[in-house]
């Protein structure tokens, strides 16, 4: 963070432990959140390429790398498959719960949402603090229970009973986990409904809110209505495995030839659908902060305002309903039968119509801008064919008849990841090029930031795009080594195909990773507080936002996307502007409150 | 020339209800690659009309017209019509329209970590009663030696044989974790749950041997839960079921 000389609003200077550990600014939780979620998503990265490496040459020592692990994990390199099982478990936990949502909720939501509805803070801010600290804590948990004996979960990221029940100790670690990372997402969803509810600028009414803050608005209630079924299933599994409690086991298994030691009578099924009616809501947790930050730069970089704003406002609305009633979509291969099938197919069907409806707004938005192709915009236009990709693969695995075929295939794989990390993490990216002369002061490259973008977009679909053919050759997922299998090793080189578009895409992350820390100190200093030129308000404070944020509180006059409006002298209108001249402040002075000029 | 069995795109189909399933997916993807070109021409027009360059000073108006607003409703009744016309009639018959138990081969699929334990009725055509005390080495099922049905049955180690253009009535449950039980060729999958006895019914229209694979993450050995499907024709099946039926009752025979 550069110095917060100016605007110290007459906050004491804390002490550094105080103003950047345990800081209860909004803007420092957000960073500290993005910088941590950051590094998990590249750690849980590289534990994917890892993988990569069994299934593109299954049984083959790893070169180099393969010798830097314990003979438990590689004996003499080779990948044994107790190590690629807990690979991938904690490569789904750890994208899922500690990098893409703290990144997209914790970062994203906590430094930008207060500046856009003009407040000084979240309103609970030592709730934030205490959220980022536990979520900090599961993931030192998640982190160590690689060193506890036999090693991490290895039962997916789904950790279905009975086998994760009866799965060595690192699920209990898992467990352990998951608890202090769901308390972490309550603290912080009411914590942005209050802030949302509570602390808007005069003059933000609902419906002039930025997009983004309704999907971060949105986003905050399916955390707080989803979560608490997973931490109760959680701490059921966790009772299951250490307090004899048989929630989720049946009576009468026989494991390894043993009867197994349970009293029974629980149901493996309970689990499945306590998990799911968390983690579909959750899919549209990774998905609608994404898209609230596309609204914002395709709006911005279009120069004109978001097509059907107001649709927009009502389909994530819709989506966010629609996502708790779902969820059995996952289950639809255990013996269910019709009447609850036609419920869930129906349901499945109607979710996709808001999500075409949202795609469709994005790109009629395009139709009649001055379109600029700067690096954040670059990655919001990807965003849209590539969400586009994974949502229309979301139609055959939506209906039963064809789900039959492709259930639990790589077709599933290829399906979300379309959705998450071409799509999501794609707008994720967007928005650290969008908000870093924000919280830096300084721009990001140019130049590396569209190397960054070009080689991870052909990369991204070289890595998913092959999976859609080995899914539909009928591969399960989760194999350790797919040519097992006759129609496996027929398309081997497909996979194959994925593992060095995954170790390509690897290399790529470089520009990006260089670029940023390489900005940080050296980037273009921004020459005013405005440097895209937007609307809303969190361009209206100095840069970076001092403690407190704004010198005066705005007052807001308008909708959030006054872009090129017929007769105005600049083509954008800040929402606290109070007439169609004032724009463009100059570096680090106070935003005009109206009361100058009523 | 044999016929390719699996590619790039669905492996060939057994099944009599696989012609659904494969016209579904296939429809699909056509409709979803139209909508996804269609809609990607709009997209690139966009891009290269209203660049920067060429369209220095953007509209405030949204575009108006029609056309987005009939895609989306082509778009909701193609699937109205895919869901109500095809998915949920052909998901209605595959859960309840089960051939008569007399008219079928019926099997137990038992699955354990890693393998798939087949269990046939043998000769008399009734299962013996199976508890998991009896569960032992040579007892995998754990079939009741008190259960003079149980004399004749036989367990096939990862080794499914079905008859040609008969139809296969298959109770999936599970001894340990969840599995589940898939056949790409026959486009089935079924989740295989301890605790639960799911009744599932296919037909195979072709002879040959196929790959059974487990499709649910199931442990360490999820990867070689490999089981060999094989469909034949009535009287090859019939001499391999009297053997296998006929060495299973001579071991019972021994044994008391």
């Amino acid at each position: 963070m550069a110095e917060h000389a100016h605007g110290d609003h007459g906050h004491h200077e804390l002490p550094f432990w105080q103003k950047y550990v345990f800081s209860t600014d909004h803007k420092v939780i957000g960073i500290q959140y993005a910088v941590t979620a950051l590094f998990f998503l590249l750690f849980g990265f590289c534990l994917m390429m890892m993988m990569r490496w069994q299934l593109a040459y299954p049984g083959q020592p790893m070169p180099w790398i393969g010798t830097l692990f314990s003979a438990v994990n590689m004996p003499e390199g080779i990948m044994v498959p107790e190590f690629y099982n807990q690979l991938g478990a904690m490569h789904g936990t750890i994208m899922v719960f500690l990098g893409v949502v703290p990144l997209a909720v914790g970062g994203f939501g906590n430094y930008v949402l207060p500046l856009q509805i003009g407040a000084p803070d979240m309103a609970f801010p030592k709730l934030n603090m205490a959220s980022y600290w536990v979520f900090y804590v599961g993931g030192v948990i998640m982190l160590a229970s690689f060193f506890v004996p036999e090693g991490a979960a290895q039962s997916g990221w789904t950790s279905y009973p009975p086998l994760a029940v009866i799965a060595p100790t690192g699920q209990t670690w898992w467990l352990w986990g998951m608890v202090a990372l769901i308390t972490s997402s309550l603290l912080g969803s009411v914590n942005f409904i209050v802030t949302t509810v509570q602390m808007r600028a005069e003059g933000l009414s609902f419906f002039r809110l930025p997009f983004f803050v309704w999907a971060q608005f949105v986003t905050a209630f399916l955390l707080l209505l989803a979560f608490p079924p997973l931490e109760a299933a959680g701490v059921m599994q966790l009772m299951d495995r250490i307090a004899g409690t048989s929630f989720f086991m049946p009576s009468g298994l026989v494991v390894t030839g043993q009867a197994l030691d349970v009293s029974g009578g629980g149901s493996p099924l309970l689990w499945q659908h306590l998990f799911w009616f968390l983690a579909h809501p959750e899919v549209y947790v990774l998905i609608l902060p994404a898209m609230g930050i596309v609204g914002e730069i395709v709006a911005n970089n279009t120069r004109r305002p978001l097509w059907g704003y107001r649709t927009l406002v009502y389909s994530i609305v819709f989506l966010g309903f629609m996502s708790f009633i779902v969820w059995a979509h996952h289950m639809f291969m255990t013996g269910m039968g019709t009447t609850i099938s036609t419920f869930f197919q129906a349901t499945t069907m109607i979710i996709s119509i808001p999500s075409v409806i949202i795609l469709t707004a994005f790109a009629l938005s395009l139709h009649g801008g001055s379109i600029r192709f700067t690096v954040p915009m670059l990655f919001c236009l990807a965003f849209i064919p590539m969400f586009a990709i994974g949502g229309l693969t979301g139609l055959p695995l939506g209906l039963t008849a064809s789900d039959l075929h492709l259930h639990d295939t790589y077709y599933v794989i290829g399906h979300f990841h379309y959705v998450v990390a071409p799509g999501t993490i794609f707008a994720l990216f967007a928005g650290i090029y969008y908000w870093f002369p924000k919280a830096t002061g300084r721009m990001m490259n140019d130049a590396l930031g569209k190397l960054h973008f070009w080689t991870s977009l052909i990369f991204m679909n070289g890595v998913f795009m092959p999976m859609m053919f080995v899914g539909m050759a009928g591969v399960s997922r989760r194999l350790y080594d797919q040519t097992q299998y006759a129609y496996g090793a027929q398309v081997q080189g497909l996979t194959a195909m994925s593992s060095w578009s995954a170790w390509l895409l690897g290399l790529a992350q470089i520009f990006f990773i260089v670029n940023f820390f390489w900005s940080m100190r050296k980037g273009k200093k921004v020459e005013s507080d405005n440097p895209w030129q937007a609307t809303t308000l969190e361009w209206a404070t100095p840069t970076p936002p001092p403690h407190g944020n704004f010198k005066d509180t705005p007052r807001v006059c308008r909708g959030p996307y006054e872009y090129s409006v017929p007769g105005a002298s600049s083509d954008f209108i800040p929402q606290h502007a109070s007439d169609n001249g004032q724009v463009d402040q100059p570096e680090s002075e106070p935003a005009p409150t109206p009361a100058d000029d009523d | 020339m044999q016929e390719k069995v699996y590619g790039y795109w669905l492996p060939i189909d057994i099944s009599t209800h696989g012609a659904t399933v494969d016209w579904l997916i296939n429809w699909l993807h056509v409709f979803m690659v139209a909508l996804f070109l269609g809609w990607g021409v709009f997209f690139i027009y966009c891009l290269v009309r209203y660049r920067r360059r060429a369209n220095p000073d953007a509209t405030y108006d949204p575009i108006k017209g029609k056309i987005a607003k009939y895609v989306e409703y082509g778009v909701i009744v193609v699937e109205a019509v895919l869901l109500i016309g095809l998915s949920m009639p052909l998901w209605a018959d595959f859960k309840h329209a089960f051939p008569d138990e007399s008219d079928a081969l019926v099997v137990r699929v038992v699955p354990e970590q890693f393998a798939w334990n087949i269990h046939y009725s043998g000769t008399d055509g009734k299962f013996g009663r199976t508890a998991p005390e009896f569960v032992s080495a040579d007892n995998l099922l754990g079939l009741d030696p008190d259960d003079p049905d149980g004399n004749d049955d036989f367990n096939a180690i990862n080794n499914l044989h079905i008859v040609k253009d008969k139809p296969v009535i298959a109770h999936v449950s599970s001894k340990d974790v969840i599995h589940s039980f898939k056949i790409p060729v026959l486009r089935l999958t079924q989740d295989a749950i301890p605790g639960q006895d799911i009744r599932i019914w296919f037909e195979a229209t072709k002879n040959g041997a196929f790959d059974i694979a487990c499709a649910q993450l199931c442990g360490l050995g999820h990867y070689r839960m490999r089981g060999q499907l094989t469909v034949e024709s009535e009287a090859a099946f019939q001499a391999w079921f009297d053997e296998q039926s006929g060495a299973a009752d001579e071991e019972d025979e021994f044994s008391f």
